[in-house]
């Protein structure tokens, strides 16, 4: 079973306890914006096979929205952040970089 | 090829069956094709023998992975049914059904299609409303469904308890030229025939990167070596959106883990496909007596073909208060398959932002059922360059319009 660690409340846990929210570190775009800007921000995913950056809540717990990268492949969770930032903190940056040779972080969307 | 026939048994029975040949042929990768289709499931091989036969068009290659079926294809609970809401799908999945309905004389292999009927348990009031309206849509869609009361539905379907304390049943939607399919053999058949039309289905070969030059597709590189093609098809279900990274653009998809579990072989105690999307569990009984089952995804994406344990445990607890009998039955095997999911859970046959590269994606955890019209869709899509009625409004460009086909919001949770 999945267990994420809730870096708010630092509670390890299960994703029974947790929901999914999808892809993180979206671009958004409001009402004034293209078409095709806002169809990426509703609708378009990384959808990677490997590294994934995605939201998730802590709905069954402090009820906080939170970050974590993970692979989609391995399953292996590399950490969780706080959900206020641009980017993933370093630490976890080097993790991924330490599996996956070669891979580097760069601006989605 | 040599047909199958009852004359062709009785007459390898007089030579020990020495005279059969391989079902289909395991040539070399060419270097170049008119056609090179990526994914040989069912629909890339529907795909594939829909261009042949509907277009003419022979010279093509599928290119698989793994071996043919094995993947979304093998993984399904076989389902096959047509009662959907909105007429775009209605149309797709009905032309899918009837297509299933003549596929063993069309393709001279037996799919074991077993239209023995699929209910859809309304156990919520909002879900009796929501069938009601499903029925009359479908009347005026041309297709044969019904909205049946629980007497009707426990007269078909003797071992459900429709008092449950939770959710009782109060009624259901009724079709009854659903059922199911053999779904290796759908795979099978469509792959028999394709390679009999002179198509080369090139298994265990993986596309590495998808060439271009101009904004256009001029091949694609593979574990077996490079192929240039005139037009490329992407039909690899789970895996579109690892292609599409290739192929440098994006989808509205992300691709998630279903489970299925099918348990021990029983007596015949039940000859309907039933669901019950409210407490999301399904069940149908195979001919070998095994009670195959399925639930809902997982909420996160994944590769890697295994679900979530509580997921299972969700389903297991759903079916045993609907089917108080299966509380004693013990589970043979559990598996999962990555399916595309779209934003409105409907799939996505179009063009890409590459002029001469078409995709069938995103079918989400009904694709099995849709695999003839899909492949009838797709077909005349790459052979025409253009979608045909059948699939004139699955394009991408649905999410930049914002004309969605919603039958996440339609038809429930389960597909």
């Amino acid at each position: 079973m999945l267990t994420l660690k809730c870096p708010y409340c630092g509670v390890c846990a299960e994703e029974t306890e947790l929901h999914a929210e999808g892809e993180a570190h979206l671009k958004r775009f409001g009402p004034s914006s293209s078409d095709s800007d806002f169809e990426a921000y509703l609708f378009m995913r990384e959808n990677p096979k490997g590294v994934h950056f995605e939201r998730w809540r802590h709905s069954n717990g402090c009820g906080k929205f939170f970050y974590a990268a993970r692979s989609t492949t391995t399953l292996e969770v590399f950490g969780t952040y706080p959900a206020q930032t641009y980017e993933p903190p370093k630490e976890i940056k080097d993790k991924i970089a330490a599996r996956y040779p070669g891979w580097s972080w760069r601006e989605f969307s | 090829m040599r047909r199958y026939s009852a004359f062709a048994i009785a007459r390898e029975a007089f030579r020990y069956h020495t005279g059969w040949d391989r079902a289909w042929r395991s040539p070399e990768l060419k270097k170049r094709y008119d056609v090179v289709i990526v994914g040989a499931g069912g629909h890339g091989l529907a795909t594939a023998f829909y261009l042949g036969k509907n277009f003419g068009i022979t010279n093509v290659a599928i290119i698989e992975k793994g071996w043919l079926g094995g993947g979304n294809t093998g993984r399904n609970t076989t389902i096959i049914r047509s009662n959907y809401l909105q007429n775009s799908s209605a149309a797709l999945y009905e032309k899918a059904r009837s297509l299933y309905e003549t596929m063993s004389q069309d393709l001279n292999y037996n799919v074991m299609f077993s239209p023995r009927g699929v209910i859809m348990l309304a156990q919520t009031q909002h879900e009796v409303r929501g069938y009601q309206r499903t029925a009359h849509a479908n009347a005026l869609q041309g297709v044969s469904t019904e909205f049946i009361g629980p007497e009707r539905v426990k007269d078909l379907v003797p071992i459900i308890n429709i008092d449950g304390p939770r959710y009782p049943v109060l009624g259901g939607l009724w079709q009854e030229r659903g059922g199911t399919g053999r779904h290796d053999a759908v795979a099978w058949g469509y792959a028999r025939a394709c390679s009999d039309m002179g198509m080369d289905i090139i298994q265990k070969c993986e596309v590495t990167g998808v060439r271009q030059s101009g904004g256009v597709v001029t091949g694609v590189d593979t574990t077996k070596g490079p192929v240039d093609c005139d037009k490329l098809g992407l039909v690899v279900a789970g895996n579109s959106g690892d292609l599409a990274n290739m192929a440098g653009f994006r989808l509205p998809m992300e691709s998630v883990a279903l489970q299925a579990l099918v348990s021990e072989p029983i007596k015949p105690c039940m000859n309907v496909v039933v669901m019950a999307n409210t407490v999301h569990g399904y069940m149908s009984q195979s001919d070998k007596g095994e009670m195959v089952i399925g639930g809902g995804t997982d909420g996160f994406n994944n590769y890697t073909q295994r679900g979530s344990f509580h997921h299972i445990e969700e389903t297991v607890r759903a079916l045993c208060e609907t089917f108080p009998i299966v509380s004693r039955l013990k589970m043979l095997r559990q598996w999962g398959g990555i399916v595309d999911v779209t934003g409105d859970r409907s799939p996505v046959i179009g063009k890409t932002p590459l002029g001469n590269c078409f995709i069938n994606a995103g079918w989400g955890t009904g694709g099995f059922k849709a695999i003839p019209g899909g492949g009838w869709a797709t077909a005349e899509l790459i052979a025409k360059g253009e979608p045909g009625p059948l699939c004139a409004e699955f394009g991408m460009d649905r999410f930049i319009a914002g004309r969605f086909i919603d039958e996440s919001v339609a038809a429930g949770v389960a597909h």
